[in-house]
């Protein structure tokens, strides 16, 4: 038994060129006055397919980050300097969120000071132990 | 026991950094439908939370709210939640029973008097209050008395939050929800069959960092969950519009992906994030998967007339009723014609005649 | 009372009452026309009126005579565009066809709904604008009586509220459908003992004035 496939006009809510809009204007403001700006992918409507085509858009740039912290998390330079694409993922490779990060770098690559005071705990330990 | 540690010191203890910490922050706030900006006040809320003390009671349930909340191995932002929270007291899930249990719950309550989150899945039978007990406490007795000291009380599940399933149709328990009873503290509703898992968590969240109820609707339901109703938000709204409707579970219109009204849908009159945040971390919904909407997340939805009939159709039959109407109005035609017909032969016999002669006369 | 709760009444008891009280007065209103009889005919017939009788229940529903026409170009223009607007809406819509399944298990295929929006506009419009002309109009002011504002109220109500209900204006959803079903229930209650009758009752005299017509040898 067959079934005919129809192809069906793909939805569309009109919010891909907006958007980029957006980030181009974010970029202004991070240049002028190094002001940073994150665009929650996950609450704006967008049709199956549009988010694939903002990325193919931006495009590839040089810079792939993997945080492994509660979970992956891929952190990648588009093809427009200072335009960060992050996902983040759960230990079972779920996405839990996706952001359009404008900035120099994304606040998750940087160490964080609280850490770094842990770590120079652990260094205070190592040293004593030696 | 409620820890006086703070959650920022039981994450580093458990090897998360701070940098995992700001991760769980920035998908916390997007899972809280907030704006990313949002992110270093939930931080810095959380940094300072001492895990508030939760009581779970389960009442008349059948446990699927419990099994949506804890169903992952893994950790997930659920899990974490759950081990932000101090859960003192779950009868399904905890180790110790009996009167072992009852103390740790008691202890807690008396502990934190005042402070305690009271979450509640199951309705309350009022009828007997034999229909359900937990260690001989009557359930009803068990959640006036645990209510007295909570800073608030979340009704998970439709049961708890309207009835639910023992309270259909003809409720043969006296089933009634927890806001039926307690009336003077406040209630947060998370409805649904089971709600979402994302939006329990999403709740006991927004309690946990900002301290404060989530703005609720007229249905004591966060808005920024129910705030939308299925069909303002589901993908087969277009064939809604255009009129093309799936007749049956498996015709070419259900293949192509048709709206499901014709088939019971309950959609437009449900409120629910099912159509945004969908189940299984945004996998599918019962819409996408092809049955129609069953309205879960709405009072009496097991009495709405059918899950498999359309909105537009009555909930109860009319034709017995319409055919006696029909008879009756026969039979009361029949007498107003019988008394009609008398009048009119009385005004014919009465009728009398004149002739010209007798209007010349008496000008 | 709750929105959820509303609706249920509505779409249960409430539905049942109407109906209830619809059916009565239908059959009740049918039993006390017939029953009145007719005055026996002692002409001799020049034709059969069964024929004449029919057809005329179908040339009815064109437009009159031209003079009729000229001299009441607005409300017969306005009365068709509602007539027309109103059947479309009533039948042809995809959820009321439903709701027919239900009570008759009778179906039949709708129109796009975009299509009956359309229709469901100009009956709107075409109401107000009947209104407007028995108001300002001042043989129609005059001859006005609350029966007359009565029917036309039973009758825009569920055409506006269920624009409204469609479109999700102005209140939520669930509240704008229980109101639309109530105000058809209302419709239904007040139907059998009001001039709208006529939906049922044009069948009866239609065929009656065109049988007596035939009957004196009018073509028909």
């Amino acid at each position: 038994m067959t079934f005919p496939v129809e192809v069906m006009a793909e939805p569309w809510t009109g919010n891909v060129q907006p958007l980029l809009h957006e980030v181009y204007h974010a970029l202004k403001r991070l240049l002028e006055s190094g002001e940073v700006t994150v665009i929650d992918l996950r609450a704006l409507p967008l049709a199956p397919g549009e988010e694939a085509k903002i990325e193919e858009k931006l495009g590839k740039g040089e810079v792939h980050a993997r945080i492994d912290a509660l979970g992956p998390s891929e952190i990648v330079e588009t093809g427009i300097a200072g335009v960060w694409l992050v996902t983040h993922y759960n230990a079972e490779e779920e996405i839990l969120g996706r952001y359009i990060e404008i900035c120099r770098i994304p606040a998750i690559l940087e160490s964080q000071d609280q850490d770094i005071e842990y770590g120079m705990d652990d260094m205070e330990a190592l040293l004593e132990t030696r | 026991m409620a820890n006086d540690k703070s959650l920022i010191e039981i994450l580093k203890n458990r090897g998360v950094s701070r940098r995992a910490f700001l991760k769980f922050c920035t998908t916390t706030a997007s899972m809280m439908a907030l704006p990313p900006s949002m992110v270093p006040a939930i931080a810095s809320a959380l940094e300072k939370a001492r895990r508030p003390s939760v009581i779970w009671l389960s009442f008349q349930e059948c446990t699927g709210c419990t099994e949506s909340l804890t169903r992952s191995h893994t950790p997930t932002i659920e899990g974490l939640i759950f081990d932000a929270i101090s859960l003192d007291y779950h009868h399904t899930l905890q180790a110790a029973s009996g009167d072992a249990a009852e103390h740790a719950r008691e202890e807690a309550m008396k502990e934190n008097y005042g402070n305690y989150l009271l979450v509640v899945d199951g309705s309350i039978p009022l009828d007997n209050p034999g229909y359900s007990t937990i260690a001989g406490i009557s359930n009803l007795d068990m959640l006036k008395e645990t209510a007295k000291g909570a800073a608030a009380i979340v009704s998970v599940g439709s049961c708890a939050a309207f009835g639910g399933l023992p309270h259909a149709n003809p409720n043969p328990t006296g089933a009634a929800s927890v806001s039926d009873i307690i009336t003077d503290k406040p209630i947060i509703n998370v409805p649904g069959c089971p709600p979402i898992p994302v939006v329990i968590t999403g709740v006991f969240l927004h309690y946990l960092t900002l301290g404060t109820i989530p703005e609720l609707d007229e249905l004591g339901r966060p808005k920024a969950f129910f705030g939308q109703n299925i069909h303002d938000r589901c993908y087969r709204r277009p064939f809604y519009e255009r009129g093309q409707f799936a007749e049956t579970f498996d015709d070419e219109g259900a293949k192509a992906g048709w709206c499901l009204y014709k088939l019971g849908c309950k959609g437009p009159v449900t409120y629910n994030a099912c159509a945004t945040v969908k189940w299984n971390q945004g996998t599918s919904f019962p819409i996408e998967s092809g049955h129609g909407c069953l309205g879960c997340s709405e009072p009496n939805f097991w009495d709405m007339g059918g899950f498999y009939r359309a909105l537009s159709e009555p909930i109860l039959d009319v034709h017995r009723a319409a055919g006696i109407a029909a008879a009756v109005g026969a039979g009361a035609g029949l007498a107003v014609g019988v008394v009609n017909q008398m009048k009119k032969k009385r005004a014919q016999s009465k009728h009398e005649t004149v002739t010209v002669d007798d209007f010349k006369e008496e000008a | 009372m709750t929105s959820a709760e509303f609706l249920l009444w509505v779409r249960g008891p409430g539905l049942q009452i109407a109906t209830v009280i619809f059916a009565f007065g239908i059959i009740l209103r049918f039993f006390e026309i017939f029953m009145m009889g007719r005055k026996k005919n002692l002409s001799a017939k020049r034709a059969s009126g069964t024929g004449a009788g029919f057809r005329t229940v179908a040339t009815r529903f064109l437009p009159a005579d031209s003079e009729t026409m000229r001299r009441s170009i607005f409300t017969i223009v306005a009365g068709y565009i509602f007539h027309i607007g109103l059947f479309v809406t009533l039948f042809l819509f995809v959820p009321h066809i439903q709701l027919f399944d239900a009570l008759t298990g009778i179906s039949w295929p709708g129109l796009p709904t975009p299509v009956v929006d359309f229709f469901a506009v100009i009956s709107i419009i075409a109401l107000l604008a009947l209104m407007w002309q028995r108001l300002t109009k001042p043989v129609l002011r005059l001859l006005s009586t609350g029966h007359d504002h009565l029917v036309w109220t039973l009758t825009f109500l569920p055409l506006l509220t269920g624009y409204l209900a469609y479109h999700h204006l102005f209140i939520p959803y669930t509240w704008m459908l229980a109101f639309h079903i109530l105000s058809v229930e209302l419709l239904m209650i007040l139907f059998p003992f009001t001039k709208l009758m006529h939906a049922f009752t044009l069948f009866v005299s239609r065929w009656y004035t065109g049988s007596m017509a035939g009957e004196k040898g009018v073509k028909v």
